[in-house]
Parts: structure tokens; sequence; C-alpha cells
């Protein structure tokens, strides 16, 4: 079997400093990869380096494509990256409001990437919109309101569904439960889980919160400085962390 | 259109260049003109001067027409569809002055037609060249306002976001909601802005024997639609474009196809509806045809 | 029975006479003369030379006659006029280090090398209307004095010196020519300056004084403000010299802003330049710091999203001509895009009510 995705030594620099270096992963088809780390540890910008959103300064980002098979995402032509990203990728941002067209309804904002890849039926489109509005738990009469009428927890489910409605194989998500209450993060976590598991999703997801990572995360790499310092299955890396740094972050959710 | 001291009441403009733009600037627009013609649909960049007419008045036309023009052509221009509106005045005399070519009101006779808002309904021919004004060149632009962003959709072909706007419409009134400067994609390829001509011109861009040329000055654009090129209506399957007027015939010459003004012809609101197309009309008339409030046409010449 | 309104030729004729009469205005008052308005009106005529892009006091002067004191439809007479004179060739960049001024102004250093030069400002006056004016009376001479002849060196050119600026930037060797390429983002410095050069005082006041209010702040400093006539020269191929045409009025204005640096290169003043036809303070001053925050990308400073850091937006709307053409063409019949407008709106609402009816 194939990797689906091969991260090979990428290296991003600001300046003088480092934002990351020297990392090297493999993720394989249907696994979810968790990255953690505090904030500044370089983990928001190995995203970014990852999914096409910055180029970065070294390295190979090595993709399965359903066509050519594995090939360096930095070597793409723009148009080809681009088409990767609304079909086969996916992104959710942090911030629902930049990961949403906040002035389109809900209806659009999840036609959109069906559009964008040439669905031309109003009907079908809108009928596909309805249903995955209620796989993320949004009634169907809602299909017109624009997000701004959204609560917080629903603008996050409104995006996922926008993202993963063209059946993409791989979602880069930046802290997914970021800015929201502690128990709509728990149903959004449950609802992650559930379309993660049925769609079989590979998925690399950047969080600081290591609750997410335990539920939704298969392995787990950790970040400090813009390095790896420690990856592993999760919970062997939760139950027991070998790094000093990791130890720490570790017992300092247990102390919460 | 008096601008300058050059210039001698009675001798017209004989100091400035044949249809008013000097010869380097007309090779020029020409440039642009055959690379849009190689590109339909394309927007080519083109350094639009500076005319003794507002932008948005139809700097864009007037200087493709300028570039076109040879004495031996016939111009007709239209605003609106009819050749007496004033800005249709103003540039045919504009013409008129500094290239001193013969004009016409006639469709059919005009080898060059200089128009704002319409298609001719007379179909055009191979001989002939149809000059569009464009005020907003790009499709996209209310959807996305950076040049530098629009222009990156163009090249990579991503014209989602057009589709969304129509979806919004039908999601919010059940129809698409654009009646005029309605979206069209050209050969399969670039979306283009047709000017603002109403959506039931649209169709009269397709196959159309006659070359259609687009000019923005202010927007310094010029695009082009060589003969019998295939153009397409935006829409979706289920909601397919339809080409709509007043469900009315004209009233001065019977037409039941032509596309119909709107006249507002008492204070109690009383309407009539005649053809957009003054010439058009006309030419019925004059071949016997007669609305239901028209009279004979050798009885409205007296 | 209808017959379509007709006559817009009529219509025209009739209102071009009406105007010039309405130009002229009421007889019993003698004519204003072009030389009144050049030798009267002089800011004016600077103002529409500067953004009519055309440095010719006589015609700029008869354009704001023509106009009945319309400036922007002035600036417009000049442009229309500018786009059809032939082109022999570019003149050397202008020193305006050796600029003969007649004002000169630092506010960084109390004094410098030439002195401050007030010159024929407004800014210490009192603004209250002088009734003497309307009386007719002449204005008694001003005292003189003999023009020191001493050198007037740039200020900037001291802080250069001991390595406070930033360089100025070597740019194309040929800058491009707005008027004669079409405009292309991202453009380059020597661009952006041209089209401020050109662009409308109020829209560049608006912008400049935006940045001083904190939409992009830059801590401008007035290094020099400099007013006065330079020498225009011009290669002659054949010649194989320059060849002096002849002088034009300007005013500069060079700002000292807040200072980049980093870890590699030590702090340094950044700087903002205008530089406009005729004496034109207001402009060159706000051109000079709009020309600053459109820099912030090259010099590593933050997007703030500020209206004048943005290139396109500032580009794109800084021409009257393009603006005023554009914003009243909306004059113009739109009958036939409104009718559709109507067709559709009366469908729209038909079909409503046909739903609401079935609903019920």
């Amino acid at each position: 079997m194939t990797p689906l995705l091969q991260v090979r030594d990428v290296a991003k620099f600001y300046g003088g400093r480092r934002g990351c270096e020297d990392v090297s992963f493999d993720l394989w088809p249907g696994e979810v990869m968790g990255i953690v780390g505090e904030s500044g540890s370089g983990k928001s910008t190995l995203l970014a380096s990852l999914s096409g959103q910055m180029a970065p300064d070294r390295g190979a980002v090595i993709y399965d494509t359903r066509d050519r098979g594995p090939v360096d995402v930095r070597a793409m032509s723009e148009p080809e990256r681009r088409m990767l990203m609304r079909t086969d990728w996916a992104l959710v941002h942090q911030n629902p409001r930049d990961g949403l067209r906040m002035g389109v309804s809900a209806g659009g904002n999840v036609g959109e990437r069906l559009m964008a890849v040439g669905a031309r039926h109003y009907g079908d489109i809108r009928a596909r919109a309805v249903d995955w509005l209620g796989r993320v738990e949004i009634a169907a009469d809602r299909v017109d309101d624009r997000p701004t009428a959204f609560s917080g927890g629903m603008q996050q489910r409104l995006q996922i569904a926008r993202n993963l409605v063209t059946g993409p194989r791989l979602v880069f998500m930046d802290e997914p439960t970021g800015g929201l209450d502690v128990s709509v993060q728990a149903r959004l976590l449950d609802l992650l889980r559930g379309l993660v598991r049925e769609m079989g999703l590979s998925a690399v997801i950047v969080t600081h919160d290591l609750a997410v990572v335990r539920l939704l995360a298969d392995r787990l790499m950790v970040m400090k400085e813009g390095r790896v310092i420690e990856a592993g299955l999760t919970d062997q890396v939760l139950d027991d962390p070998q790094h000093g740094y990791t130890q720490l972050l570790v017992s300092s959710v247990l102390q919460v | 259109m008096s601008i300058s001291g050059k210039m001698k009441p009675g001798a017209g403009m004989t100091e400035y260049n044949f249809a008013y733009l000097d010869e380097q600037t007309k090779r020029m627009i020409r440039r642009a003109i055959l690379k849009a013609l190689a590109i339909p649909g394309y927007q080519v960049p083109f350094a639009s001067r500076e005319m003794p007419m507002p932008y948005g008045w139809g700097t864009g036309g007037v200087q493709v027409t300028a570039a076109c023009l040879v004495p031996e052509d016939r111009l007709k221009v239209i605003d609106q569809g009819a050749d007496d509106t004033t800005n249709a005045v103003s540039i045919r005399k504009f013409f008129e002055k500094t290239a001193g070519v013969a004009t016409t009101e006639e469709t059919a006779r005009a080898s060059l037609i200089q128009t704002r808002h319409r298609i001719p309904e007379t179909p055009l021919t191979g001989d002939q060249v149809l000059v569009y004004q464009v005020p907003i060149p790009e499709p996209l632009r209310f959807l996305e306002p950076r040049e530098t962003e629009t222009r990156k959709m163009h090249s990579l072909e991503e014209y989602g976001l057009m589709h969304v706007k129509l979806y919004e419409d039908i999601s919010r009134h059940g129809a698409i909601s654009t009646a005029y400067a309605y979206p069209v994609k050209v050969e399969g390829r670039y979306v283009m802005d047709p000017s603002p001509i109403p959506k039931f011109d649209n169709p009269k861009l397709s196959d159309c024997p006659a070359i259609q040329l687009f000019g923005a000055g202010r927007e310094q654009r010029i695009y082009a639609l060589p003969p019998y090129t295939k153009v397409v209506s935006l829409d979706f399957e289920d909601h397919p474009f339809e080409a709509s007027k007043a469900d009315q015939d004209c009233a001065l010459c019977g037409s039941a196809t032509s596309y119909l003004d709107e006249v507002i012809v008492d204070d109690a609101g009383g309407r009539m509806f005649v053809c957009s197309d003054t010439d058009y009309c006309r030419a019925r008339r004059a071949a016997g045809h007669v609305g239901a409030q028209g009279v004979p046409h050798e009885e409205a010449g007296a | 029975m209808y017959v379509a309104v007709k006559g817009g030729e009529r219509a025209i004729e009739a209102a071009h006479g009406w105007l010039a009469e309405e130009r002229r205005g009421d007889v019993a008052v003698p004519e204003l003369s072009v030389a009144q308005i050049r030798a009267q009106m002089a800011l004016a005529v600077n103002r529409v030379m500067a953004e009519g892009s055309l440095y010719d006091p006589d015609l700029a002067a008869l354009a704001i006659k023509q106009a009945r004191g319309d400036l922007i439809e002035a600036i417009f007479l000049m442009r229309a006029y500018r786009t059809t004179l032939p082109r022999f060739g570019a003149s050397e960049p202008v020193e305006t280090g050796a600029m003969r001024c007649d004002r000169r102004i630092s506010a960084t250093f109390k004094d410098a090398p030439g002195g401050q030069v007030l010159g024929p400002t407004f800014d210490y006056t009192h603004r209250l209307l002088d009734f003497a004016l309307a009386a007719e009376g002449e204005t008694p001479p001003a005292p003189e004095a003999v023009a020191a002849q001493r050198a007037m060196p740039h200020v900037m050119g001291y802080l250069d010196r001991e390595g406070l600026m930033e360089g100025a930037g070597a740019g194309d060797a040929v800058p491009p020519d707005m008027t004669r390429q079409p405009m292309e983002l991202p453009a380059c410095r020597a661009l952006r300056l041209q089209a401020l050069a050109r662009g409308d005082e109020g829209f560049l006041l608006g912008l400049a004084y935006s940045t001083q209010r904190g939409y992009a702040r830059n801590h401008a400093f007035v290094a020099e403000l400099r007013i006065g006539a330079v020498a225009v020269e011009m290669e002659i191929p054949e010649l194989g010299v320059s060849v002096e045409l002849g002088e034009v009025v300007l005013t500069e204005c060079e700002t000292v802003n807040q200072f980049t640096g980093s870890k590699t290169e030590p702090p340094q003043f950044t700087r903002g330049y205008g530089l406009v036809f005729g004496q034109t303070e207001r402009k060159a001053i706000s051109m000079a710091l709009v020309d600053r925050a459109l820099r912030w990308r090259e010099l590593g400073e933050e997007d703030e999203g500020a209206p004048a850091q943005d290139e396109e937006f500032v580009l794109m709307h800084a021409d009257n001509i393009q603006a005023t053409g554009f914003l009243e063409h909306i004059k113009l019949p739109h009958y036939v895009d409104f009718q559709s407008e109507l067709e559709l709106i009366r469908k729209l609402r038909r079909e409503a009510g046909a739903g609401r009816e079935a609903a019920e």
C-alpha cells in the first residue's frame, strides 16, 4: 500500500526564525494524525505548509493522486494544486469566518464546491446541500439562511459540511474546536469522529487540546520550537510520554 | 464638441487624424483587437486613451470603432436600440466630424455598428462589425472586487463562484434574477460579460456571422467574439436560461418577437409597448405592418 | 397616435447653445480673459495642469474659462487635448536640487543651508474675508529683497549622508508610462507615483488624512517642501547634447517617516515622495503620505487593511476623470436594462403571489 501523504524533511522559515524544520511522516489511508504543541510551536506553520496555503522552503509533500499516483505537491502547477484543494482535499479553519462565505446562504456555501467541479443541476445541488446539513445536524429549513444567523458551533459544522460535500480523501483541520464552548466542543468532536469513520477519511489535525487528539487521532506528533520531539500511537504517547516536554504537557492537562 | 484652439469652426477637425486617434494608437488598439479575436472572450488589456467624451460614455467603443473605421465604411450608432438617443447622436456626430464617413440608421446598410445596451433585431451578416460599449468588462467583478484575483480566477478557470451567485438568486427569488449583462461562457472557456444588453439579446451573441468587438475604455480592456463563436448563457439544467421580453406586441409595428420598451403615455399611468430597435420598427412599418396603435407608414411620415 | 420621442440632435445643439450663454453669464459684466485667469486664478490653473498632466498655463486657463470654473471639467479638457499631442521624446529627469525656489521649508530642522523661505503662502494668514478685495483696490507692492544666490541642497541629503535614510531605490531605468501602457498590478513605485501625481487632490487628501488618523499611520515629518522653477532638458540624439527646452514650476515634498530595521539591518528612516506640477503643496504632501503608506509590503510592515495601503484600491480610484465619467454615465438612458428588470420583477412577483395563493 502507498501512503496517502508522504512528508519529507519539510522546513519553513520566517526570515532567520524557524517556523518548522525536519518534519517527516507518512499518513496512511484512513488514518488520522494529530499534531499537538503550545502556540508558537510551529504546528500551524506545518499545517499551512502541508495544505498548500504556504510554500515550504525545503522538503517534499508527496500526495498519492487518484490519476497520477504520488506527486510532490510543490511541483504541481497552480491549476492542478487548486483543483486538488477543491476536490480531494479539504481545509477546516479554526475560525469558520475564514472558511465560509458569510454573505452566501448555507446551501450556497455547501453547494460551491459541487458547482466548482461542474455540478449544474440546481435541484440536485440543493438536495445534496440539505443532505449534508442533516449530516452535520443543521435543520433543513436553515438551508437559505446565511451563516451570520448561525451560532459558532453551527458555523463550524457548516464549514465541515462545505468541505466534505465533494467526498475528499484528506482533511486538514486547524484547531477545529477552538473558540467553542466545552459542551459544543464535545458534540462537534463526536460528529467529526463519526464522519471520519464513516467516510474513511484521512486527516491531519492541529490542536493544543489533548482531548481532541485523544478522541480523533490514531497517531500523534508533539512539536516544540518548530521540531517534532515525540511521535507515536496516540494512546502510547499520552499514557507513557517519553520526552520531558510531553510529560509536562500531559500532566498539565491531567491537572485541569 | 469644441475642445481646443486647434479646431476651426467650419473646417471640421482637419488638424486631427482620421477618426481622431493617431495612427500609432490605432495600431496599438488593432493589435489588442487581433489578440482578442484570437482568444475569444479573454479580456485583453490595452492602453486606453483619454477621449473627448467622458469615461463611461462609450470611450472604449469609440476607440475600437476609431481603430476599425476606414473611409469606405458606413457607420450606424445606437444607444438603447435607438439611433436618435442623445449619446448615439453625439458619437455619430463625432465620427462624422473626425472621420467624415457615411452614416446610416439602417442596420442592413451599415458596415460597422457601434452599440450601447442592444443587439439590433435584424440579423447581422458576415461583412459587418458590431462594436459594444462596455462599462464593467469583468463578469466576476461584483463577486470579487480585486482585479488581481479575478484575472487569476479566469486563468485557472475557477468559475464556481459565478454559479454560486446564480444559485443564491434561485434560492431567494425562485429564478435567476439577472436581467441584463447576463454572464456567458465563450467556447467552453472564458466567462464573459456581454455588456449590459438585456438577456433577451444573449442568444444573438452565439453563432453570429459578424465580428463582435467589446471595448471598455475606463477599465482598459478589449475582448471579442469572432464570427460563429459558440456563446452559452450560464444557467442550471433545471433552471434553464430564458431570453425573456415583455409579453406584448409592438403597438406601432405589431412585432411579436422584438424587444420592447415600455412607454408611459398619460398621467393615469397608461402605457404602451414599442420596439426598442427604432430602425427595425420603421422598416416593418414601411413594409406595411401596423400595430394596434400604429398608423400606416405613409401617414406617419407626413 | 403615439410618435416616439425624436430630436435628440436638436436638443443637444440647443443645450450647447444655452451652455455657451450661461458660461458667458451677464453680458453687462466684463468678460474674463484667459490672461486674467492665468494670472489671478493661478492655483486653479496649477491644479488643472497637475491633474491634467499637461504643463501649459494658458491652455489650463482657457480650460477653466470654458469649464465655467469646474476644475474637474477643465482637467478633462486638458486630458482630452493632451492625448492627441504627438510625442517627440522624453526629457531628462529634472534636477529638483537645482530648483530656483520661491518657497522652501523644512519641518525637521530649524534651519538648513539655503535657509527657510516662506514664499507666497496662505499658511500664516488669518482666514478673514478681505472686503477690500471686493472694492477692486490695487494691492500695494510687496517689499522686495535681492535673492541670495546660494545653493539650496535637499535637506534629505544631510540625513542621507549620515546613513539614516533608507536607500532611494534604483527603480527601473525607464519608468513605465501609464498613458501608453495599461495599468498592471502590482505596480512598481514609479508607476504608483505617476498615478498619484495626476490623481485627484481631494481623494489623495482624504487618504493621506486617514493615515494620520491611524489607518496605516506612518509618522510623517515634512523633511522638505520646495516650490520653484526647474529647467527641463532633453537630449537630442542628432546633436548628442542636452538642450534646455524651458522651465516648469514644481512642488516637491519629501517626508521622513518612521524607521524600520531588523536584526541584520540597523534602523533607518523611511521616505515618502511627492512631486506635482505648479504650486500645489496640499497635493504634494498628500502624495508623499500616500506613497509611503503604499510601500508597506516592501518595508515589511503589517497589512492593516487600511484604504491607503491598498494599492489596487488607491490606483484604480484616484483618477478623477475616470471617476467622474463613470459616475455621471448613470445619467445616460438605461431604459432597456431597466425594462428587463421590470419584466423580471413583475414575473417574480406573479410567481410569488401564485405560490402564496397555492399555499393558502
